[in-house]
């Protein structure tokens, strides 16, 4: 199903589809987080470099910086974590995606995990 | 040590239990240079309950009290009458010596009248929300600009020349270093504000125009074009009110546009106290909800069911985010808070209206009777319980030659603005439900007797 | 005799399981009433001030009248007393029992403060009257100053700061004022990791780059770690002592001499003052700006979350640069105020003005009226039983529950316990509610954060032994439930006024305020 699914040691995921990616945390992050209250996200237009801060995920007691797995520029946000955070505790890797990028560099994709490698990535921990 | 329940005995007792010879033995960690041997020399010991009152009451006796006197001061502080209930109500225990509500199951009683607080704050103000108070009106100002700026991503602000100026100066001395850009300029003795240029000086770059209102000379005047202006460019208006009582008989900032409305709390429920502890209030838009500095308190549910309250969104806070957070603000001015509320639900919509008549109504009569004195005019056109006197000489010895006779006549804007003498001729004059038509008389006879 | 078989049974029959305390119609539970809010019981035509009647006049409002419905709903003085009245009963406080927050130093609020602020010479004076008419004022805030300069001795103190995180602004902008005189532009501020959370984001708020410092195994700064990031781009190290662990940082004078030798100034985390009082002087450790809480140390009253009050006394070298308002005592006695006007000639560098007037005169006289009664033996008596009362109830505990430093030596004032050895799935936080059934306020947990599940017990020294005796009785019972696995102990409290309270619904769908059940259900 996900013939172009990346992760990254940040625990974040990428879906690829030609030059549009589709980034979000974990089934694995989600859980570690607990119980997600809200999802700060960047304003569409904003451009990245790899590793920019790019979106907050919070739970009640915490916030965690979620950082630009790749360079690109902000193409849509998932206004549904507006009024539904939990979604990404119910379906982080599906539903529960954060915001697309127009890559600017598709050769950061080298390198990232794949679904079993990240599996066996988590298991290590 | 009346305050200290251990026994000697005690004392050998629990030393055994640890293991320690001497309480010496328990501050070994310092540093053998840095420990006393005994008591700090020039410094008195221990007294009695009756000799500490004594100490006290003499130095307190040395104050000429507001109430001693007929009373004209305001200009970022009231006095206003305070219910004989609040002031037993915030001495009850539970309240005075809780602390901050982070244990929700044994805090249901301030964190509903937090809950409470908030919502008769942003009613009054006319926002959506309000959060649990600030230390003071000038730091919630200068909160405003930052949070604007976080807003907007702008870092110049333009603050109105009708902004209190030590409010002004506190927001000078954080903008030194933070980078933070201010326009101002020192008010005139004109019965117009200075809206039209604020107008005229918002740009692209401008985060926020912040406006007193009634201002510091006491003049208040539709925010509605302000607003407009500030919002057409992407700016925010900030809208600072020194006295709420106000916003029982005129406007609310929050209904003519204002996006963030902060304040002065002291009047309603708080005493004069020589400038503190007072309470900042905050209010903004529900957009702004997760900018906003401060504690807030919610509604939710406990594990039976019950509506309960809790601290939350706290990962605003320093205690969590640490040096991302929105401010460093780690308490807010509870007990303040607490007395704002209760004087606010023994008012009641129907008492601030009749308390705001009432301060409006003595203000005119005396305005009429000070502007009546030979050389005397009065700046304002529209005013609510302040306004702006303008003398025939420099009013700061004309306050302190009053004071001399006994009467505490108003504040000078030489002692607001010491570098601005062409503006040292005005006298800022509040009037209050705690003046009466004799204390006018005898202000009057008295200014009168001092310009002749 | 006469044989009366009739009458009221003096033993109460036992009560079977099925028949234990039965909901009531009301919600309430005899002495416990449940209170509604007041947009729930009031209403906007009620009032319980009166006022005379206003004297006809003109309207000088302009067209600003407030024509719309405020919604602010009144009460009359008995329904406001019995709201607030019952609303205080669902709060724990010092007044019930021991409140061992640590890190809070919650202490007995004497009442002799209480009045003494409330004399109408210092509660009912305006911040802007003519100095002559408020020398008692000002000889407070002169007095108090005093105290604190030789207490901590220190060359003077900053008296504005509205709290203790404000007095960290105030000193880190005091050590800026410094350097830029000087023509340094330092960036960073290094602060250790166990710091309270206002440290960093104080460094921040000032536009400086927060670096962390490591701890070392025994729960103190690591010196050599601290020296080697030392250079000429730090402009203060940020450094609390006695630290968040409960333990005096015993390098703090090699820590000062080696951040003075790189041009840097040492900035004190004064929350726990209260355990070296009249014991300690931090001027001789080379500390050049600490925070004093007025209301840890010298008892003014926590209110529910402030008002707070914290001073910072300043080295010589910094005391130039502090805020105004300033207090000078002048020859005759009088004292004047340094302001706006008189700034020039009296105090060229001060950094200006940090909130509108002199600070937070009602603590300061409740302050005041605390230190003359305790004196400087009262005083140094104090640090002594604090750090007795926590060393008492380290060694009491440390058998049943993991002391991370406990075999460093000594604590000071406070005690620090971790969840190490807990039951599996059972943690800090259920000790802390079931410390609520047991009628204690939980110890401060989860912080500092660098033990885990950290449970940080300040007993402060006006706790009796049998005060202790009893905590200690509970927590021992408790954290013996917690390491034997008792499950029940998940539930508590169960004698709370409230059971643990959904702070995930409250944080996703945010209610701040109150709204009219009709427009609460539209909104929806």
């Amino acid at each position: 199903m996900h013939m172009s699914r990346y992760f990254t040691d940040e625990h974040e995921w990428i879906d690829v589809e030609g030059e549009i990616a589709t980034v979000g945390i974990t089934d694995y992050a989600q859980e570690q987080l607990g119980d997600i209250v809200f999802v700060e996200l960047p304003a569409e237009g904003t451009t990245f470099e790899k590793g920019d801060d790019a979106a907050v995920v919070e739970s009640v007691k915490a916030a965690s910086d979620v950082y630009a797995p790749i360079s690109g520029e902000v193409v849509e946000t998932n206004s549904a974590l507006e009024d539904e955070p939990a979604l990404v505790n119910s379906d982080a890797e599906e539903d529960g995606w954060f915001f697309k990028l127009r890559l600017t560099d598709a050769s950061e994709l080298e390198g990232l995990m794949n679904e079993a490698a990240y599996k066996k990535f988590v298991a290590s921990l | 040590m009346r305050y200290l329940p251990l026994t000697d005995s005690d004392r050998q007792a629990m030393l055994a239990t640890i293991g320690a010879a001497s309480i010496d033995d328990l501050f070994v960690d310092v540093p053998a240079e840095a420990r006393l041997s005994g008591t700090i020399p020039d410094l008195p010991d221990h007294a009695s309950e009756m000799a500490v009152e004594r100490h006290m009451a003499a130095l307190a006796r040395k104050n000429l009290s507001a109430g001693e006197a007929p009373f004209f001061l305001g200009a970022g502080a009231y006095k206003h009458h305070v219910p004989a209930s609040v002031d037993h109500l915030i001495q009850r225990g539970e309240f005075l010596t809780a602390y901050t509500p982070y244990q929700p199951e044994i805090a249901q009683g301030t964190l509903q009248v937090l809950f409470e607080f908030q919502t008769q704050v942003a009613r009054l103000l006319g926002c959506d929300v309000a959060n649990a108070s600030m230390y003071d009106g000038s730091t919630a100002c200068w909160e405003a600009i930052v949070m604007a700026r976080r807003i907007t991503r702008r870092g110049k602000a333009l603050l109105s020349s009708g902004l209190h100026p030590h409010y002004v100066s506190v927001a000078q001395t954080m903008a030194k270093f933070t980078g933070d850009h201010l326009a101002y300029e020192t008010p005139e003795l004109d019965s117009k504000t200075d809206s039209q240029k604020l107008i005229a000086a918002i740009d692209k770059d401008t985060s926020c125009v912040v406006v007193q209102y009634p201002d510091i000379l006491g003049r208040i005047e539709d925010l509605t074009a302000l607003a407009d202006a500030a919002h057409a460019t992407g700016a925010l208006l900030v809208a600072v009110v020194t006295e709420p009582v106000a916003l029982g008989a005129i406007k609310a900032p929050g209904a003519m546009g204002a996006d963030i409305v902060v304040g002065e709390g002291q009047s309603i429920g708080v005493g004069l106290q020589f400038g503190g502890p007072y309470l900042g209030l905050f209010a903004c838009k529900q957009k702004y909800v997760r900018q906003m500095p401060g504690r807030l308190c919610g509604e939710t549910v406990d594990a039976a069911g019950k509506r309960g309250f809790v601290l939350t969104l706290s990962t605003r806070e320093q205690h969590i985010r640490r040096e991302k957070a929105t401010s460093n603000i780690c308490t807010n001015s509870g007990l303040c808070a607490l007395a704002f509320s209760i004087h606010m639900t023994l008012l009641g919509e129907k008492g601030l209206r009749a308390l705001a008549g009432l301060n409006h109504a003595m203000a005119v009569q005396a305005a009429g009777r000070l502007a009546a004195l030979p050389g005397v005019t009065l700046m304002n056109d529209s005013f609510f319980n302040e306004f702006t006197l303008v003398l025939p000489k420099d009013a700061r010895d004309v306050v302190r030659r009053l004071a001399d006779r006994g009467v505490l006549g108003g504040v000078s804007l030489g002692r607001l603005f010491p570098t601005a003498p062409q503006i040292g001729n005005g006298l800022v004059v509040a009037v209050t439900e705690t003046v009466t038509a004799e204390d006018i008389d005898i202000f009057a006879k008295a200014l009168e007797e001092e310009l002749a | 005799m006469t044989m009366l078989k009739e009458g009221r049974p003096t033993a109460p029959t036992p009560v079977e399981e099925a028949h234990m305390a039965p909901a009531t119609a009301t919600g309430n539970r005899a002495l416990m009433l449940e209170e509604k809010l007041i947009f729930e019981i009031g209403s906007t035509d009620t009032t319980g001030v009166d006022f005379a009647v206003a004297p006809t006049g003109e309207n000088r409002l302009g067209d600003l009248a407030r024509a719309d419905a405020i919604g602010l709903p009144g009460l009359s003085e008995q329904e406001t007393v019995r709201h607030y009245t019952r609303l205080s009963r669902q709060n724990y406080a010092i007044d019930l029992g021991l409140f061992p927050l640590g890190s809070c130093t919650m202490k007995h609020n004497p009442r002799l403060n209480e009045k003494v602020a409330r004399m109408p010479g210092f509660a009912d004076i305006h911040p802007l009257q003519p100095q002559s008419t408020v020398q008692g004022a000002l000889g407070v805030i002169n007095e108090l100053a005093v105290w604190l300069i030789k207490l901590t001795g220190m060359h003077g103190v900053a008296m504005t700061p509205k709290a203790g995180a404000h007095g960290e602004l105030c000193g880190l902008l005091c050590i800026r004022a410094a350097l830029e005189a000087r023509g340094d532009a330092r960036q960073v501020v290094l602060v250790p990791e166990s710091a309270h959370g206002t440290n960093p984001a104080t460094a921040a708020f000032c536009g400086y780059k927060v670096e962390d410092i490591p701890a070392t195994p025994d729960g103190r700064v690591d010196l050599e770690a601290l020296k080697a990031r030392l250079g000429p781009d730090v402009a203060a190290v940020m450094i609390t002592n006695p630290n968040t662990c409960g333990l005096f940082e015993r390098d703090m004078k090699v820590i000062s001499d080696a951040v003075h030798a790189a041009g840097a100034f040492v900035y004190c985390d004064g929350a726990n003052f209260n355990a070296i009082v009249g014991r300690v002087r931090p001027g001789d450790l080379g500390v050049d700006a600490m925070h004093i809480n007025l209301h840890k140390t010298f008892s003014t009253p926590h209110g529910g979350g402030g008002p707070g009050s914290g001073p910072v006394v300043l080295s010589e070298a910094l005391a130039p640069f502090g805020p105004l308002p300033y207090t000078a005592r002048m020859e005759d006695g009088s004292i004047h105020l340094i302001e706006e006007e008189n700034v020039g000639e009296e105090m060229p560098q001060s950094f200006g003005r940090m909130s509108a007037f002199h600070g937070q005169m009602g603590m300061f006289t409740r302050a005041l009226a605390y230190i003359l009664s305790h004196g400087a033996d009262g005083l140094r008596q104090v640090a002594e039983d604090a750090v007795l009362n926590a060393n008492y109830v380290l060694r009491s505990l440390d058998d049943v529950l993991d002391a991370p430093f406990g075999g460093s030596g000594p604590c000071m004032h406070e005690a620090l316990f971790s969840d190490k050895g807990l039951a599996e799935g059972f943690t800090t936080l259920d000790i802390a509610k079931g410390l609520i059934d047991e009628g204690f306020h939980p110890m401060t947990m989860y912080f500092p954060l660098v033990v885990h599940g950290a449970m940080l017990v300040e007993p402060t020294e006006t706790e009796s032994k049998a005060a202790l005796d009893q905590f200690i009785l509970a927590l021992r019972s408790l954290a013996e439930r917690a390491k034997a696995g008792d499950e029940a102990l998940k539930g508590a409290p169960y004698h709370a006024p409230r059971r643990r309270l959904d702070e995930t619904l409250a944080a996703r769908k945010p209610v701040l305020s109150w709204s009219e059940p009709d427009l609460a259900a539209a909104a929806e």
